[in-house]
């Protein structure tokens, strides 16, 4: 058999910069490289000789689409520095706020990127003309969790309402029950569109990885918790991460790969739903149990599955915390600001996110280090496209490959940037 | 223009926020389908990005030397070139490695174990410093209700209006309590263009400048306030090099109390 170079330069939004390079050899892959292009911005560097309050709104603009998951792994970091323990307020509020985000970000995915994979279209506008009341429910979706940003800080990108020790101020009465009320319109289209996501067409497969998750011991992951693998069981303090993490610079990619003792790992909704199940209210475990998909699954195509659970969640969550709501006393806490070493990890959208500060006796910055998901994720992502691509048929036309190829690498939710849609693809065949 | 005009929305370096801002739009934006054909806007799904357009909005700012040669694409194929958020109007936050204290060669190597694979500028340069641009809308992000405007505008042929007045205006139109009077807190609004809605100070913070500069913004006079408020000459500089560094206005000031200079790539 001839040798085959595939390269497909991915990543639409990096506009032909990010790339899936695969070489062919007597029939076997050979090497296989993505590298998921971000041109680098240096927010670790700039944060440098910046004050502790002005970092929420710098860690932010890593990412639109997962600002409040930055702000709120700085802010536990931070917290940890100055030993201040928010009030119960803020700890709701700020998971009510985190649930605005989950349904922001994955109603987006599902609907805007990944569903039209499953069902054979070229991008959401083109979907619509098909399934306009599917995409129709998803844009609500996604607007609720928009609406939960705004109603904590202005606006669902890049928020202006969180700050060490709280929020800048509290919603008012009337804007949380009115939010309250579009929420309980929205619950049936949350659990209608679990049944949707698990009726689309599978590829039936398992795979070996660890899932990865933080863990907490009295509610499902997200603001706080223990780093958690299944198989090889861990369960650290965040403050041990780099005690087992290890970033390494690859260098197809500007991103960092990173490995948990030499191990590629997973991360995101899937990891979670494995790990966590069990702390699901029951309703939701009884709805999971409907689908007929056996969680724990190690089948990365249920990705869109377990973010349709969790945007359910996320909803029934956010009327939890809103149902008892009440104006509190302080919307912020005190502390006092003081020099040390903290660390964050919260669960943004697509996986933990791991933060460390230094911070010197004024509260200014002396170092700082950020391990989003994406470069944590990457390393599983190259793998599964190993198999996934083997198990394919290395036979096959080459544009089955590519679009094969893209759902495999889009069921990561690799930051909005990696998941569009492939450009085109070049194929080079070696003598 | 032609009948359906033809639009695209392109990335440079960005965090993808104002991106997000126009697929916010949700509902609106599948009904402004009908009006113009979205050619590329890969966020969104549409993959054309070598396509001849009307109207090119372009998101980020320049920091590599691919991107250098993306941008005088999207100028020769595009009619109307909008630059959309600060990263693309004014160089963004990341504009802050063109002063001259930071070295990015050492950055990289602090950051990158292989450097030598990075290939990246030395600065963060704004759209308009490397090709004419038709219009500009700020802000970190841009508010989606400024594009749509822009598009309906544009398909009118008539002129979009850019109002830059203060954000002052705004905050007190809203009747906010002003967070420099009741709670001494420094904000930029007096010299920060309106268009956001004032949301910092309407929950009781100072604004941080994300829109840029207004359109006479006399940032002296603010700085004295500032100083009056206990802000210390550094203090008062981080807040003018911050979301929008580059823009004239806060740039200036900044640098003289910072005592920070510019590469000279980034003039
Ligand atoms: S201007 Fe702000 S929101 Fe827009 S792309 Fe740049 S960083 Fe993101
Ligand atoms: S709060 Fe800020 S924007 Fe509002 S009036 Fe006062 S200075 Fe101006
Ligand atoms: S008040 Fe200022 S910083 Fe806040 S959103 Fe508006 S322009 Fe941006």
């Amino acid at each position: 058999m001839t040798d085959i170079n595939i390269n497909v330069p991915i990543l639409a939004r990096v506009e032909g910069e990010g790339a899936l390079s695969i070489a062919i050899k007597n029939g076997e892959i050979e090497t296989l490289n993505l590298s998921i292009y971000e041109p680098p911005r240096f927010f670790e560097k700039f944060l440098e000789g910046r004050r502790y309050d002005e970092v929420l709104d710098i860690v932010a603009r890593i990412c639109g689409i997962c600002p409040v998951a930055y702000q709120m792994s700085a802010v536990q970091a931070l917290e940890q520095i100055f030993q201040c323990t928010p009030n119960a307020w803020v700890r709701d509020m700020r998971r009510a706020f985190y649930c605005g985000e989950w349904l922001e970000s994955h109603g987006l995915h599902v609907h805007m990127l990944a569903a039209p994979d499953f069902l054979g279209y070229g991008s959401a506008i083109e979907m619509a003309k098909d399934y306009p009341d599917e995409v129709k429910r998803g844009l609500r979706l996604h607007a609720i969790g928009n609406e939960i940003l705004s109603l904590f800080g202005g606006r669902a990108v890049h928020p202006v309402g969180a700050c060490v020790g709280g929020f800048y101020s509290a919603p008012s009465l009337k804007a949380v029950s009115d939010m309250l009320k579009k929420i309980e319109c929205s619950m049936q289209d949350a659990e209608d569109l679990i049944a949707w996501t698990a009726s689309l067409p599978m590829v039936e497969r398992n795979q070996n990885f660890p899932s990865i998750c933080i863990k907490h011991a009295r509610e499902y992951p997200m603001n706080e918790g223990n780093i958690f693998s299944d198989t090889p069981a861990l369960d650290l303090p965040k403050e041990h991460f780099d005690k087992h993490f290890k970033e390494e610079h690859v260098a197809h990619s500007t991103a960092l790969h990173c490995l948990m003792d030499g191990t590629p790992y997973m991360l995101g909704p899937l990891s979670r739903i494995n790990n966590c199940l069990y702390q699901l209210p029951e309703n939701i475990q009884k709805l999971i149990a409907q689908t007929g998909i056996q969680f724990p699954s190690k089948n990365t195509f249920h990705s869109i599955v377990a973010r349709a659970i969790e945007i359910y969640y996320a909803l029934q969550e956010a009327r939890r915390i809103f149902s008892d709501y009440s104006l509190p006393d302080e919307s912020r806490s005190e502390f006092e600001v003081q020099s040390g070493i903290g660390y964050g990890c919260t669960e943004a959208p697509r996986g933990m996110l791991w933060h460390r500060y230094e911070v010197d006796e004024k509260g200014f910055i002396t170092s700082s280090t950020i391990i989003p998901p994406t470069s944590q994720n990457q390393a599983r992502i190259e793998s599964d496209l190993m198999q996934s691509l083997h198990d394919f048929g290395l036979d096959k036309d080459q544009d089955a490959m590519r679009l094969h190829s893209e759902m495999v690498v889009r069921n990561y939710d690799p930051c909005i940037s990696c998941s569009t849609h492939f450009l085109t693809l070049n194929v080079e065949k070696k003598p | 223009m032609s009948d359906k005009p033809k639009i695209a929305v392109h990335k440079f370096s960005s965090c993808d926020g104002c991106q997000l801002a126009i697929l916010n739009l949700g509902e609106k934006l599948i009904e402004l389908t009908e009006i113009v054909d979205i050619m590329h806007f890969a966020e969104a799904g549409p993959v054309n990005p070598h396509e001849k357009v009307d109207v090119a909005f372009v998101e980020g700012s320049i920091t590599t030397p691919h991107e250098l040669d993306r941008i005088q694409e999207v100028r020769s194929n595009s009619q109307y070139v909008v630059t959309i958020g600060a990263c693309a109007t004014s160089g963004g936050l990341q504009a802050l490695r063109n002063f001259k204290h930071v070295d990015i060669k050492q950055w990289t190597q602090s950051v990158y174990a292989k450097p030598e694979f990075i290939s990246t500028l030395e600065t963060s340069t704004a759209i308009a410093k490397h090709i004419k641009v038709d219009l500009e809308i700020w802000g970190c992000p841009i508010n989606s209700k400024q594009i749509i405007e822009t598009i309906r505008a544009l398909c009118f042929g008539v002129e979009p209006v850019v109002q830059k007045d203060s954000l002052c205006l705004e905050c007190k139109r809203q009747g906010n309590a002003c967070v420099m009077v009741t709670k001494q807190e420094p904000c930029l609004g007096p010299i920060t263009q309106s268009g956001c809605g004032a949301l910092c100070p309407s929950v009781g913070r100072g604004c941080y400048g994300c829109y840029g500069p207004d359109e006479n913004p006399n940032t002296k006079a603010l700085a004295k306030r500032f100083s009056g408020l206990g802000l210390l000459p550094n203090d008062i500089a981080r807040k003018l090099h911050f979301i929008n560094s580059q823009a004239k206005g806060y740039l200036e000031i900044g640098n003289e109390l910072g005592n920070k200079t510019l590469k000279d790539d980034a003039k």
